[in-house]
C-alpha cells in the first residue's frame, strides 16, 4: 500500500511543479505550490508507514510492551503536522501578495510584471 | 524553446527524485530516533498516550516554537499588506435558516475544538487541529453575520497572552533545572487519564488557543478587504 | 487487499483532481478541485495510520485554505469590475 501512496505523492509533486512552471495566472501558480505541498506531505507520511503497524496511540495494554515493533514511525508524522499549518500560512501570504500585485497592475498575468527584468 | 527548458528542468527534478523512489522498499521498522522515543522507559518518563503529541510538544518542542513563530510572522506580514477598506458592507441578506443554524452550531464547533486540544495527549488531535477547528467556527460566524462587530483586539491579545504563557512554561522548566520545554514541571499522573503527562495538556492548550487566534486573525484580515457587492 | 483497491482509486482520483486544478478554465472549479485533493489526501493519511495528520489536513487543507482562496478571488473579481470589463481571472488571453 505504501508503494501506491508514495507513487501518488511523487506524481502530485511533479504535477505541482508543472503547474508552477507553465501556467501564466498567478492564482494558478499558487494552486501549483499548494499541490506541491500536499505531494511532499504524502511522500513523508508514506515513508513513516511500517507494514502491520498501528497508529502511535497507545490506548491498549498490549501495545505497552515492545512498543517499537508495533507502531508506525511518529516523528515524520509530527513534522508533517506542523508543515501543514505552515503551508496554510505561506499560501495565505502568497495570496495576499497576489492581491496587492493585482491592485497595482490590474492584471494577474505573470508576464505583465516586468519591472525587475533587465 | 521555453517548453523545452521546462521539460529539461522537470527531467532534472525527476532524476533527483528517482533514486529516492527506487531505493524505497517500504519501511520494516522504526528509525533509531523513533525507537528511542518508543522505548519503555521514555514512554514512562513522558507518560503521554499519544506519541505524536509527545514528539511535537516535548522531544521536538523547539520545532513547534519555531513553527508558531513563522505563523505569527505570516499573520503580521498579511496584516501589513491588506489595508482595511470599509467597515460596513451592504450585502444580500442571509436566510433565516442559515442564521439560526449558525447560532446553534458556532458554540458546538468551538467546544469541539477545545475538546480536541484538551485531549491531545490521549486521542488523535491536539493544538493545531483544535485551533483549525476553532478557526472554522470563526469562518462560519463571518459568513452568517458579515456585519457583526468583531473585536480583533480580543483575538490579538489572546494570541499574545497564550504565546507568552507558552514560552514562560517552557522557560520555567529550564529554571527548575529540568530543561527547556520539559513536561515534568507538573505531576505526571496516571497513564491514560486526563490529568497525566505533566505539562503537555497545558502547553498544547495554549498552542491551540494561539493557533486558533492566529488563523482567525488571518481570516479576518482577508474578510476586511472585501468591498461592497 | 480491499485497502489496496481503495488506495489505488484514491490515488487516481487525486491525480484527476490535480489535473482539473491545473487545466480547468474556471478558477472556482480549480480551487474546489484543490480542496478535493486535500480531502482525498486526508483519507489516505487515515489508511497510512496517521490520524493526527488526517485531522489537520481535513480541517486546514480542504476547509480553511479553500475559504481564503475564495475571499481573494472575490476581491479580485470586484477590482476587475471597477476597472474594465474583462474577466481575466478565469483565463489569460493568448498573445
Amino acid at each position: 500500500m505504501e508503494y501506491i501512496t508514495i507513487t501518488t505523492g511523487f506524481l502530485i509533486i511533479l504535477a505541482g511543479l508543472w503547474a508552477i512552471m507553465t501556467r501564466k495566472n498567478l492564482i494558478r501558480i499558487i494552486i501549483g505550490f499548494s499541490l506541491f505541498d500536499t505531494g511532499i506531505h504524502i511522500v513523508m507520511v508514506s515513508m513513516a508507514f511500517v507494514k502491520g503497524g498501528v497508529a502511535p496511540i497507545l490506548d491498549k495494554k498490549e501495545l505497552l510492551t515492545d512498543t517499537a515493533h508495533k507502531i508506525v514511525d511518529p516523528v515524520p508524522q509530527a513534522l508533517v503536522l506542523t508543515a501543514i499549518v505552515i503551508g496554510l500560512g505561506v499560501t495565505a501570504l502568497m495570496l495576499a501578495y497576489a492581491m496587492r500585485l493585482h491592485q497595482e497592475k490590474k492584471s494577474l498575468d505573470i508576464e505583465s510584471f516586468k519591472d525587475l527584468k533587465w | 524553446m521555453k517548453k523545452l527548458l521546462v521539460l529539461f528542468i522537470l527531467a532534472a527534478f525527476v532524476s533527483v527524485l528517482y533514486p529516492l523512489y527506487s531505493s524505497f522498499h517500504g519501511s520494516t521498522g522504526l528509525t533509531e530516533v523513533s525507537q528511542f522515543y518508543a522505548s519503555k522507559e521514555n514512554i514512562e518518563k513522558v507518560n503521554s498516550q499519544n506519541l505524536v503529541t509527545a514528539v511535537v510538544v516535548t522531544y521536538r518542542g523547539l520545532d513547534t516554537l519555531g513553527e508558531v513563530t513563522i505563523l505569527f510572522l505570516t499573520a503580521a506580514i498579511i496584516a501589513f499588506f491588506l489595508k482595511k477598506e470599509s467597515d460596513k458592507r451592504t450585502l444580500r441578506k442571509n436566510s433565516e435558516i442559515f442564521k439560526t443554524a449558525a447560532k446553534l452550531l458556532i458554540p458546538i464547533i468551538t467546544m469541539l475544538g477545545i475538546y480536541i486540544f484538551i485531549n491531545g495527549h490521549l486521542t488523535p488531535g491536539g493544538g493545531f487541529q483544535g485551533g483549525a477547528v476553532i478557526a472554522s467556527a470563526v469562518i462560519l460566524m463571518f459568513l452568517a453575520f458579515p456585519n457583526m462587530e468583531f473585536s480583533h483586539k480580543f483575538f490579538e491579545s489572546l494570541e499574545s497572552v497564550s504565546g507568552l504563557v507558552y514560552v514562560g512554561l517552557a522557560a520555567f522548566g529550564a529554571i527548575l533545572g529540568l530543561g527547556f520545554l520539559d513536561n515534568a514541571i507538573l505531576p505526571l499522573g496516571k497513564f491514560g487519564e486526563l490529568f497525566s503527562a505533566g505539562a503537555i495538556p497545558v502547553i498544547y492548550s495554549f498552542v491551540g488557543l494561539k493557533v486558533g487566534a492566529e488563523l482567525s486573525n488571518i481570516l479576518h484580515k482577508f474578510k476586511s478587504v472585501q468591498a461592497d457587492n | 487487499m480491499e485497502f489496496k483497491i481503495i488506495t489505488t482509486l484514491l490515488g487516481i482520483l487525486m491525480l484527476a483532481m490535480s489535473f482539473i486544478a491545473i487545466y480547468h478554465k474556471k478558477m472556482i472549479v480549480a480551487v474546489i478541485a484543490t480542496g478535493a485533493v486535500g480531502l482525498f489526501a486526508s483519507i489516505m493519511y487515515l489508511f497510512l495510520a496517521a490520524p493526527d495528520v488526517a485531522m489537520t489536513e481535513a480541517a486546514i487543507g480542504s476547509g480553511l485554505s479553500t475559504i481564503i482562496f475564495f475571499y481573494v478571488l472575490n476581491r479580485i473579481r470586484q477590482n476587475d469590475k471597477e476597472g474594465r470589463e474583462s474577466d481575466e481571472i478565469d483565463e489569460i488571453p493568448n498573445k
